[in-house]
């Protein structure tokens, strides 16, 4: 049992730890801020939570179980928000999307077509 | 390969990608363009902590180490939203101030 769950929590640490690298690799290498929102706060957020699963399947005991999930949650819960404002933010003070973006709602002359 | 050998071989390789995760998000801060896209790194760079912190609580046993992970990402939490209002006042205190159109782009 103790091995089975110390390989569940191997392979969720090399999981986790790939999605964190594909979070940087598309802060690094998408076009604009709105879009490297995407890799941050979806991959990003599964990355670190899947680590913190991960040490719960190692640990295997209530009280770090609980505390791990958590975590997760409070990571899920938190991502959007703080995106969400960041975003809001960032386009309300005049920062332009990137040119190739074909949708965007928040424009008043894409509104007015519908 | 005993579970032990498998668990020590993905903690290193974890380790590996983690600094590699670091370095690509670090270049991202110091190039820019923008304070969002700065502000934004720092966000994912706690992200990639609260994964170190983590996988050193697997390494060594120390299940405190958990703790300090989720107040890590409590106190991320909080200064993005503490940057997202500061990028919102800075707009509105150039914006006050004067009345040609503002054009962040390039700056920060």
């Amino acid at each position: 049992m103790t091995a089975l769950m110390s390989y569940i929590a191997g392979v969720l640490v090399l999981i986790g730890a790939v999605f964190t690298l594909i979070a940087a690799i598309g802060i690094l290498r998408l076009p604009d801020l709105y879009t490297r929102m995407h890799a941050a706060s979806k991959a990003g957020t599964l990355g670190a939570g899947l680590l913190m699963v991960s040490l719960a399947f190692y640990a295997f005991d209530a009280s770090v179980v609980l505390r791990a999930m958590a975590g997760v949650l409070f990571l899920l819960l938190t991502a959007p928000v703080s995106a969400h404002l960041l975003a809001r933010a960032a386009y309300t003070a005049g920062y332009k999307p990137a040119e190739i973006t074909s949708i965007n709602e928040l424009d008043p002359k894409a509104k007015s077509n519908d | 390969m005993s579970p032990e050998q498998f668990l020590d071989f993905a903690i290193a390789v974890a380790l590996g990608l983690l600094s590699l995760a670091m370095l690509l998000v670090t270049w991202r801060i110091m190039r820019g363009p923008s304070l969002p896209d700065r502000i934004l790194a720092l966000d994912m760079l706690v992200n990639i902590g609260i994964g170190y912190i983590v996988i050193v609580a697997i390494k060594t046993g120390f299940m405190l180490y958990l703790d300090i992970a989720i107040s890590l990402g409590l106190i991320g939490f909080l200064a993005t939203i503490a940057f997202a209002r500061f990028v919102l006042q800075r707009w509105r205190i150039r914006t006050t101030n004067h009345s040609q159109p503002n054009n962040p782009e390039g700056e920060g």
